[in-house]
């Protein structure tokens, strides 16, 4: 802005003109984008001179350990953990949506009890509650979690997803005007009916890229299931990953399971952003 | 009890909204068979009287009686006597979950039990009615304004209601597709429908309505044939309420 104060110029109607001394903008945008492609190649050839290639690959990438995953990385492995996060997805929707309601009930108690469960369960670690179900049996002597190992890993998934679940469908329900509840009631339906066939209907529509989300977080959640001790045809992807690793003392099992959590979580993330964007078309 | 002989009957009506009193004592009847539009400036708590008629809004005090069911009786079955009375809103509220057919279809299924042929048979009659049988199974979403407008009002009309309410029904429309709704909604008229209409369409309450109410400050300042209150209104306030909306380049600012 020097310049600008130099007498020499005159200032035309349009201000004075541009300054030329120094470098040009462009000449500056080219100088920085050299320098940044200096400095990739300069870590690239760093990390390709100091990494054992070689031992890397023995110890992550060794195809004999990794056929030794096969079948059962899929057929155990993988099934396990989609039968306890979609369990768990399952019951974390319904408990989800019985919380969502009462936190907007008229009935000041359901309020109350359905704030409490959700700041308490959304506020603690999700390894903390796997822990919790752990001692259930203890603190309640006789009572077990039916359906066994499944049942727990679920229970645990659920009250995980639950929280969540809880608050993302009262946003969604809240979402719904004002006008259809009443277009509803005004053809006669009582407020039950209008909430079962009209406004849970278009709520359950609206959050169906955020839950996508949330279940793709459960999934990744189903891990912890290897706190609660499970062993043989229980087990899923990552405590599957740890064993074999143990077992063959290298990590490639490790890194197979990774790629496959990521076989179902990308196309998952894929879909729901492709949900939200037909969403933000349609309405 | 008070004799079956008004659709619809209102006496000393109050709404407040909070501090805001909204309605101050409305009294007023609707006959079978009559068409009342009911005029005013914003605010003047028409939608609001309107919304009472099936208490979408919960009066403060007063009575509301339809065909001899008084609605402001706490232990009412108030979705009983929501059958009765049709509703059309300002902003359609049409289901978008559902087609032109399923919005018609869904409260005679639900609410009146038909069963499936029936229902279905309702409703294409009464989209056929409204001129919009050729769009039965588009979603609202890709109707126009004028044909989400026509399927609510055939929405309305399938569960059979003694009264038609309508709130402001061409407001959200745009000026060209305003005329098939007044259209259908005369031919409901002429049809002997009872309606109560809010509206800001000088030109339909003239030709259209048996009695035109001019509210304003929440209460009725007057009410009598469509040809006097739009026509020789007796109060200043509906003269220079009429002179705005009719001459509207030519208001006092």
């Amino acid at each position: 802005m020097t310049e600008q104060s130099t007498p020499a110029e005159s200032a035309g109607p349009a201000g004075t003109p541009p300054g030329r001394t120094g470098l040009s903008p462009r000449k500056k945008q080219q100088i920085s984008r050299i320098v940044q492609y200096v400095a990739l190649v300069a870590v690239v050839v760093f990390l390709a001179l100091r990494i054992e290639w070689g031992q890397l690959a023995e110890n992550f990438a060794k195809p004999e350990v990794a056929a030794e995953t096969l079948p059962d990385l899929f057929t155990v492995a993988l099934k396990n953990t989609i039968i306890y996060s979609v369990g768990g997805f399952f019951f974390a929707f319904l408990l989800g949506l019985l919380f969502a309601l009462m936190r907007m009930s008229s009935v000041r108690p359901y309020r109350w009890i359905a704030i409490a469960y959700i700041e308490i369960f959304r506020g603690l670690p999700a390894l903390l509650i796997f822990l919790l179900i752990l001692f259930l049996p203890l603190a309640l002597p006789g009572f077990e979690v039916p359906g066994g190992t499944y049942g727990q890993g679920i229970l645990g998934l659920t009250i995980v997803g639950s929280a969540y679940m809880a608050e993302t469908l009262r946003a969604g329900l809240q979402a719904v005007p004002k006008g259809q509840m009443e277009a509803a009631r005004s053809l006669g339906m009582s407020h039950a009916r209008a909430m079962t066939t009209i406004v849970i209907p278009q709520a359950v529509r609206i959050v169906i890229p955020p839950t996508t989300n949330q279940f793709v977080s459960l999934l990744k959640d189903s891990s912890l299931v290897l706190f609660l001790g499970v062993s043989g045809d229980y087990v899923e992807l990552t405590k599957f990953g740890n064993d074999m690793a143990s077992t063959f003392a290298n990590a490639t099992p490790i890194l197979v399971v990774g790629v496959t959590y990521l076989l179902v979580t990308i196309p998952l993330g894929y879909l729901a952003s492709r949900l939200e964007k037909r969403q933000a078309r349609g309405r | 009890m008070t004799p079956v002989n008004h659709a619809v009957e209102i006496r000393d009506l109050h709404k407040h909204f909070g501090k805001l009193e909204v309605l101050k004592g409305i009294d007023f009847a609707v006959d079978p068979g009559q068409v009342v539009c009911v005029i005013g400036p914003s605010g003047s708590g028409k939608s609001t009287l309107l919304r009472c008629v099936n208490l979408l809004e919960q009066p403060t005090s007063g009575r509301v009686v339809l065909e001899g069911v008084e609605l402001t009786d706490r232990d009412v079955d108030i979705d009983a006597a929501r059958r009765r009375v049709g509703m059309v809103f300002q902003q359609f509220n049409l289901f978008p979950h559902m087609t032109a057919l399923q919005n018609v279809m869904i409260a005679q299924r639900r609410v009146l039990k038909r069963g499936r042929a029936e229902a279905e048979k309702i409703a294409r009659e009464n989209l056929e009615k409204v001129g919009i049988a050729d769009k039965c199974d588009a979603y609202p979403l890709q109707l126009s304004g004028g044909q989400q407008q026509r399927v609510a009002i055939a929405r309305a009309l399938a569960m059979n209601p003694a009264l038609m309410l309508f709130d402001e029904p061409t407001s959200a429309l745009d000026p060209e597709l305003v005329g098939d709704v007044l259209t259908v909604m005369r031919k409901l008229a002429e049809e002997g429908m009872t309606m109560l209409v809010v509206t800001h369409e000088m030109a339909f309450a003239r030709d259209v309505a048996d009695r035109v109410v001019f509210m304003d400050g929440g209460v009725i300042v007057e009410d009598g044939p469509a040809a006097q209150v739009i026509g020789e209104p007796q109060h200043e306030r509906t003269k220079s309420f009429l002179r705005r909306v009719l001459d509207p380049t030519h208001t006092d600012v």
